[in-house]
């Protein structure tokens, strides 16, 4: 068993609040390399399993093992393995590209060459050389979310999570924003990434669904398909979310 | 501790990018020292005065002018009747009226004694009571003087008489600048370290960003340095503006070290920021923090011994103002500027403030949350 290893394996996690069951004992397997879809209606406790698997919020019961380290015990090693993009824009709106790199990369432990090396890559990729002292402010917003996406992965960790990522923006840049995603999964890097989007869960090499709580359907796009006997991911989706007893948190 | 070297920087460069922030740090203090002590002024002067002259003796017309030249009362108008003076009062075109009766002189000379009556707006009741007060007074004086006048010098003064002189030591001409002054200055150090602090946090939790540092592997405790650093750093900023102008417009010249100042200043806004950061700690907007902050400092300066003295307040009051930080400042820039304190003087306000300190601190790094 060797040759699969795996850089999250949850066993039950599970998150109460009181009375109210947000994630009910999810147990999945994601593996290195792998890209990971995570699809449910809002409320269905998307963000609440993805915030536990960040080291942000801790399982009630249940256990989530996070690139070799478990997120309830060793918090702090999760943390430096995992790169984080969410939905809201995580870049500081009243710094400058560089400044932007500069602060993630030396929180995350980069400095010096290294730090200034890897930076001048990055713009040379992203093709922002010229953009470096512009506020990110005054960025296109699918600029902003590929720069955030690769700031978040500055550190070079084994996962990253992106918590609806395209949110917001056009198809084009959707499409450009996903051929990053590949390239660097292409390189080893594990992705965990929540969506909305179907023609996104179609870019998925895997993805879960959840409804009220539970995953009740996983697997390879195509294999779900046939599974719910349909052509579109979201027919699948629609015939899932329907059961939902609850809708809005 | 490299993640603070960052923090910093990235905590530096926002400061000095936003305009909002800069006029809070160096207007605001200039503006406030500059007009505060001259508009907030608590002497009562240009009290407004109506005479009703029922009499127009030459008893009378003295009392008159000498009410009108003591430089507290405003003579504004000789009101006809009683009715008249009355419907000025009430009109709020005067703060008070005398009312001199008919036969005030025969009175005065023939049964040795007279009455006068005194009608005050007391809705203003320090406007009120001085007004009254000095009212009487130089009635009083009037009182001696006519006195005088008809007794004509006995070789001997019958009456014994002690004379009392005043003089006022630490502000000698009982300036109310020199009071104020330091006083404002100690409140502008707690708005910039308790509000500024307080929005600075919030605003990461508005926009988002703290998720993306909170998942990060910075710690709490670099985190809040990180935060606390560079408003500790600032009040100080805005000590030293404020001791140029107190110096330059007011002329205070400090008494004693203002090393003290900077000494005690340093001890004070650690607990301050505390203060602030479970202001931040507890709400979710800016808004909300401002709305936390204002309440606070409300009851801060109110109870601070800025405006009123404490030894005035009830009991209960008294013992809330000794829980206030702001007392400690208030108190300590008064002594060090005008008593010209030294440390053993001050080491108490220091214990108190640094204890007050821990405890805020304390409790602001426990409510903290990096995860729920």
């Amino acid at each position: 068993m060797m040759t699969h290893k795996f850089s999250i394996v949850t066993d039950k996690l599970t998150k109460r609040f009181g009375d109210f069951t947000a994630v009910d004992a999810i147990s999945f397997k994601v593996e290195e390399g792998e890209i990971f879809g995570f699809l449910g209606a809002n409320g269905a406790g998307k963000t609440t399993a993805m915030r536990m698997l960040t080291g942000l919020s801790l399982p009630s019961s249940g256990k989530a093992v996070v690139a070799g380290y478990d997120v309830g015990t060793d918090t702090e090693q999760v943390k430096k393995s995992i790169g984080y993009m969410s939905q809201k824009f995580s870049l500081y709106q009243d710094l400058t590209v560089g400044e932007n790199i500069e602060f993630y990369g030396g929180i995350y432990g980069l400095h010096g060459r290294q730090l200034r090396g890897e930076a001048d890559a990055m713009l040379m990729r992203l093709n922002l050389t010229d953009e470096r002292r512009t506020l990110v402010n005054a960025l296109p917003l699918g600029w902003k979310q590929k720069l955030a996406f690769s700031i978040a992965i500055i550190h070079k960790p084994k996962i990253v999570f992106l918590d609806e990522p395209t949110g917001g923006v056009d198809p084009v840049t959707r499409r450009q924003f996903w051929t990053m995603i590949y390239e660097a999964a292409e390189s080893g890097l594990t992705i965990f990434v929540t969506t909305h989007y179907m023609d996104e869960a179609e870019y998925c090499n895997r993805i879960a669904i959840m409804v009220d709580a539970r995953i009740e359907a996983m697997g390879q796009p195509a294999a779900l398909k046939k599974q719910f006997d349909t052509h579109s991911m979201d027919d699948v989706f629609y015939r899932l979310a329907r059961k939902a007893a609850r809708t809005e948190m | 501790m490299r993640n603070i070297y960052y923090l910093l920087r990235k905590e530096f460069r926002q400061i000095f990018r936003d305009p909002a922030i800069l006029r809070m740090i160096f207007i605001m203090p200039a503006l406030q020292l500059l007009i505060l002590p001259f508009a907030a002024d608590y002497e009562v002067k240009n009290i407004e005065i109506a005479i009703v002259d029922y009499d127009h003796s030459d008893y009378s017309m003295q009392l008159t002018n000498k009410l009108s030249h003591s430089g507290y009362f405003k003579l504004m108008a000789n009101a006809s009747s009683h009715h008249d003076a009355m419907e000025m009062v009430s009109k709020d075109e005067v703060d008070m009226f005398i009312e001199i009766p008919k036969s005030f002189e025969k009175e005065l000379v023939r049964e040795d004694k007279a009455s006068l009556s005194l009608v005050i707006n007391a809705v203003n009741g320090t406007k009120g009571n001085l007004g009254a007060a000095y009212a009487m007074a130089i009635v009083n004086e009037f009182n001696q003087e006519v006195r005088m006048e008809w007794i004509k010098l006995p070789r001997i003064n019958p009456e014994p008489m002690i004379e009392v002189t005043f003089s006022n030591w630490y502000n000698a001409l009982s300036n109310y600048q020199t009071f104020m002054v330091p006083g404002i200055l100690a409140v502008l150090l707690t708005m910039v370290g308790g509000f500024l602090s307080a929005l600075n946090i919030v605003k990461e939790k508005e926009i988002g960003t703290i998720e993306q540092i909170n998942v990060s592997p910075i710690r709490k405790y670099e985190f809040i340095l990180g935060k606390l650093i560079p408003f500790w750093l600032l009040g100080f900023i805005i000590l030293t503006i404020g001791l140029v102008i107190s110096f330059v417009v007011h002329g205070i010249i400090p008494g004693g070290n203002i090393g003290l100042l900077y000494l005690f200043s340093s001890v004070y806004l650690l607990g301050i920021l505390g203060f602030g950061l479970m202001i931040s700690n507890f709400t979710y907007t800016q808004q909300q923090a401002m709305m936390v902050a204002f309440f606070f400092m409300l009851i801060f300066i109110l109870l601070s011994g800025l405006y009123t003295q404490i030894e005035s307040m009830p009991t209960w009051a008294q013992k809330l103002a000794w829980l206030n930080p702001v007392t400690y400042m208030v108190e300590v820039m008064r002594m060090v500027l005008l008593k010209g304190a030294d440390f053993w003087d001050i080491l108490p306000h220091i214990k108190v403030v640094a204890f007050g300190g821990l405890i805020l601190n304390g409790l602001a790094i426990w409510s903290y949350r990096k995860r729920n």
